[in-house]
């Protein structure tokens, strides 16, 4: 790009101008037209020229977790949040954190806040835990409880097939894993023991036995978290589990949540159906390394998310699938545990190698890319509520705007005066090129609003106005080196291809200088810096373009008109106003000064 | 425009022009004196970070007949220990910037001014700004700068030279050091919005430079196979020859930011506005200048010291010596100067500029367009 070589003709060579010209006019048709057909007509603004919303999150103590909340948890939250909404960097959303523990969110006008909302608030704690037991949805009737003193099996098998459709296949098994629910760790032999006998009544003495046999087993966090009492506590709090209500649901993810991942949970699946005893956090979500939704077309579940683990958290999977492989159902199921609801609970048959899973379970296109995206990022190292919600007006009154429009336009207006004094002719090339950059960089602008967020806040908008200056700088240098040409004593036509290729280097290694840095700001920098350097590059991109495949074929046109061919006094290009030198090589005026020489 | 025209078209042939190069040392010391007042200015009176950079709460309040130094008053009252900042905005309302302020101390203010303006709490709406914000952003800007500045020096090192890329990066810093300094001794509220201006500066001021250096390398190309101009004498020219464009392409950079700057801040007061268009203004007149006055006399000088370029002097003044004793009797002199034989610009390159002869003379300091 910097410095093309010197017998190469520019694409738009002079050969076909009228070619390039109607390419150029057929794009600035198309763009024009795309923002007629979406429907878009104006550029999406930043929150700075729009307003838009703002949220107050406030971060949230969690139990265990005494000291999460500090400065540098409270940067990442904010950073990965950024990365949520603004994965692109141009859509001008703000993540600031203010205080100790608030963070706060600007969202433009024009995106969806609620869907914004979703993607700041949702920590995105992921967890993959092997499955203990599983039961239906709704709270186990009170009795359970005491049944589990007298062991009435029967009944408690009934209660829960009753409620549980999904689960009423599993019956059998659930009854069967609850006493060994916790103490999942334990030698399969032991917990089957256990669980052949009473179901509830066992479930609180396999705890003892459990502990002991548990440490050595590959668990060791959960008996030991537990002083003894785990399985019964888990099994009363999976008993006293509702998922059956939202609000069971919100109560239950919240309290699952906050749960340390080395401690055994028990959590709601996401429609509510059933729950889970979960033992200690397998794999982590920080384990995953890229997360993306897919349509699967092969096994019509639709919508879902395909994972690819770190490394490590790739041995980490085989290994725990390997373990789950040789557990009787449920518990060869391993949960896949966001936020502390189960996503989806697979089970598993063999051990699975090679890094990468998916998690499939009743996805929306919208949801699958939501969830992908926020495995991708990571989890938040905090949870966080929202506090505050508010509407918040443009921080530039809509009379700055229109001031500052106005000012720009007089600026533009005088630009136009001098080039028009200066030029004369040659201006309308200048001014229909700047016109033409214009079109296209508002249409553009306005067609990436609703591709990829893009959204002209004020620095944008001066970042424009400055590019004024870089685009009609291409010009400028072209046109002096036509007339310098002239004045060595060409006439139009070869000034015009001579001039060309001079400029042309000058043009590339000065917008390249300029596109340079606008790719390190764009790659280093992050919020507005990051949408006012998109704008300099797509400007910077957008004046070669122009000049390229608008402002040379044009010119060489324009050369085959005799108004500007015989250097008109009005055409800008006149070789006596010019002070050409002899020899004139004019075509129609004789030569009308010779210098001695 | 005739007379621009004649004008640009005798700064082409070389037959006017400002002795840029020959006058360095009076632009240098001018650049110090501005480098100097910036960096006291810097020093004495600092920069006046906006809430952005220091925290705080900006609230707006709906139309209101209450004064801006009322509103003040309340504000400052209702937050003891901050300072309020108060705009009136076009359309009545009011935009109360208070520094410091959390989240817990924004809502009793809110209250306040609410209930002092007379006016429904949920119309004044309060917007909350983290301290560590401007400074992540200003952090990034930094370090993208400091990428950015290596790159452009590894790349100007290879399209030009390394004297041309350090002379572009000395006049990019004094263009920002100017910039800033201006910031500080203005008293101008430093906004993110004011570093994007910065930024905007540092692609601009490259990109002047790199225009008036391109020309400077072709006019150089052939430097050496002539004996009629030393370095600093084709740099003078080529910066005289590209005079027009600079100044073209100067006036329009700086016309829409003039009426940003003079129009749009001067009906509006302060506001992100005014940030910006005055670190543009400042910076993009500072970056056409640095690239004229300070840029290329660098290189200039840097260059004369190369061995070439010190024999080429010699070789030229020992030429001009000769040509100076044979000026009486007008006669040819091919054979005079110690290179006489270089080749066939040397033996077209007889006769002293003053002769005047236009037709031959042309393309002395550009050798290269001959070749093309």
């Amino acid at each position: 790009m910097a410095a093309p070589k010197k017998g190469r003709r520019a694409p738009a060579g002079q050969g076909h101008p009228g070619r390039t010209l109607v390419l150029v006019l057929i794009a600035m048709i198309g763009l024009v037209g795309g923002m007629f057909y979406y429907g878009h007509l104006t550029p999406r603004l930043g929150i700075d020229l729009a307003g838009g919303t703002s949220f107050t999150l406030a971060a949230k103590n969690q139990p265990g977790k005494p000291n999460a909340i500090n400065e540098t948890n409270m940067n990442t939250a904010a950073d990965i949040m950024e990365r949520r909404v603004n994965g692109l960097g141009v859509s001008e959303t703000e993540v600031q954190t203010q205080g100790s523990d608030h963070i706060i969110v600007n969202i433009p006008k024009g995106t969806d806040a609620k869907q914004a909302r979703q993607q700041v608030g949702t920590t995105a704690q992921l967890g993959f835990r092997p499955v203990l037991t599983i039961a239906a949805g709704a709270k186990t009737p009170e009795p359970k409880p005491n049944p589990s003193k007298s062991g009435s099996s029967g009944k408690d098998g009934q209660d829960k097939g009753a409620k549980g459709e999904q689960a009423t296949g599993k019956q059998g098994t659930q009854q069967k894993a609850s006493p060994s629910a916790t103490p999942d760790a334990k030698p399969t032999a032991q917990g089957r023991a256990v669980t052949d006998s009473l179901k509830k009544a066992p479930s609180a003495k396999p705890t003892p036995s459990g502990s002991p046999s548990g440490k050595p087993s590959k668990q060791p966090p959960v008996p030991p978290t537990g002083d003894g009492g785990i399985p019964q506590a888990l099994q009363k709090q999976l008993d006293a589990l509702d998922c059956s209500t939202p609000q069971g649901r919100a109560l239950a993810g919240t309290k699952a949540a906050g749960t340390r991942p080395a401690d055994p949970v028990v959590a709601c699946s996401q429609d509510g159906r059933q729950k889970y005893a979960l033992g200690p956090v397998a794999v982590e979500g920080m384990d995953v390394s890229s997360a993306k939704a897919v349509f699967d077309n092969d096994t019509a579940q639709g919508w879902i998310v395909q994972m690819d683990f770190t490394s490590e958290g790739g041995k980490k999977f085989a290994d725990i699938t390997g373990k789950l492989a040789n557990k009787m159902q449920p518990q060869n199921q391993f949960g896949i545990v966001l936020d502390g609801a189960v996503v989806s609970a697979p089970s598993v048959s063999k051990a699975i190698m090679g890094g990468n899973a998916t998690i499939s379970g009743g996805f929306t296109q919208q949801s699958a890319e939501d969830l992908g995206n926020m495995l991708s990022y990571g989890a938040l190292p905090l949870s966080f509520k929202i506090d505050d919600e508010t509407t918040v007006t443009a921080a530039l009154g809509g009379e700055q705007l229109h001031a500052g429009l106005l000012a720009g336009a007089i600026g533009l207006g005088l630009v136009v005066i001098y080039l028009i004094a200066y030029y004369r002719g040659l201006s309308l090339v200048a001014l229909a090129s700047l016109l033409v950059s214009a079109i296209l960089t508002y249409a553009i602008m306005t067609l990436l609003g609703p591709a990829i967020g893009f959204a002209l806040n004020l620095p944008a908008v001066c970042g424009a106005i400055v590019a004024i200056g870089i685009t009609a700088d291409s010009f400028i240098v072209y046109f002096e080196r036509i007339r310098d040409e002239i004045r060595e004593g060409r006439t139009l036509r070869p000034a015009v291809e001579r001039g060309w290729p001079r400029a042309r280097r000058t043009i590339l290694v000065s917008d390249f200088v300029s596109f340079l840095a606008a790719a390190v700001l764009f790659i280093v920098t992050v919020g507005k810096v990051k949408g006012f350097a998109f704008t300099l590059g797509l400007t910077t991109l957008l004046d070669v373009v122009v000049v390229f495949f608008f402002t040379k074929p044009l010119m060489t046109l324009l050369a085959r008109r005799k108004f500007f061919a015989d250097g008109h006094p009005w055409s800008g290009l006149d070789p006596k106003r010019l002070g050409a030198k002899p020899p004139l090589r004019r075509r129609r005026t004789a030569p009308t000064q010779t210098k001695e020489a | 425009m005739s007379k621009l025209g004649s004008i640009g078209a005798r700064l082409y042939r070389g037959e006017v022009g400002y002795d840029f190069i020959g006058k360095r040392k009076i632009w240098y010391g001018i650049s110090i004196l501005i480098t100097i007042t910036a960096l006291v200015g810097l020093a004495v009176r600092g920069l006046n970070f906006g809430i952005e950079f220091s925290g705080g709460a900006v609230f707006t309040t709906s139309k209101t007949a209450v004064s801006a130094s009322h509103a003040q008053h309340t504000a400052e009252s209702a937050a003891p220990g901050h300072q309020a900042m108060v705009q009136k905005l076009g359309d009545g309302s009011l935009r109360i910037q208070i520094s410091g302020l959390d989240t817990k101390q924004s809502l009793p203010v809110q209250e306040q001014v609410a209930k002092d303006l007379k006016i429904p709490v949920k119309d004044v709406n309060t917007q909350l700004v983290g301290p560590s914000w401007g400074e992540q952003i200003a952090n990034k800007a930094w370090l993208g700068l400091g990428i950015f500045m290596v790159l452009v020096v590894i790349y100007l090192a290879i399209a030009f030279e390394w004297r041309m890329a350090v002379s572009a990066l000395i006049a990019l810093v004094h263009d920002l050091t100017i910039t800033v300094g201006i910031y500080a001794l203005v008293g101008f509220e430093v906004t993110p919005g004011t570093v994007i201006g910065l930024l905007t500066i540092l692609g601009y001021s490259l990109y002047d430079t790199v225009v008036v250096f391109d020309s400077l390398k072709e006019a150089s190309k052939d430097i050496t196979k002539q004996s009629r101009f030393t370095y600093s004498e084709i740099a003078n020219r080529s910066i005289n020859g590209t005079l027009v464009r600079s100044i073209n392409t100067t006036v329009v950079a700086l016309l829409p930011v003039a009426g940003l700057l003079f129009v749009g801040g001067g009906f509006l007061g302060a506001g992100m506005l005014n940030d910006i268009s005055l670190a543009l203004f400042v910076g993009l007149a500072a970056g056409a200048y640095s690239s004229i006055f300070i840029a290329t006399p660098l290189v200039a000088d840097l260059k004369e010291r190369e061995p070439a370029m010190k024999a080429l002097a010699k070789r030229v003044k020992a030429k001009r010596a000769s040509a100076a004793a044979k000026e009486a009797d007008r006669e040819d002199a091919p054979g005079q100067g110690p290179d006489a034989g270089e080749g066939a610009e040397d033996d077209a390159a007889v006769v002293g500029p003053r002769h005047q002869p236009a037709s031959r003379n042309r393309g002395r300091g550009r050798p290269s367009g001959k070749r093309r």
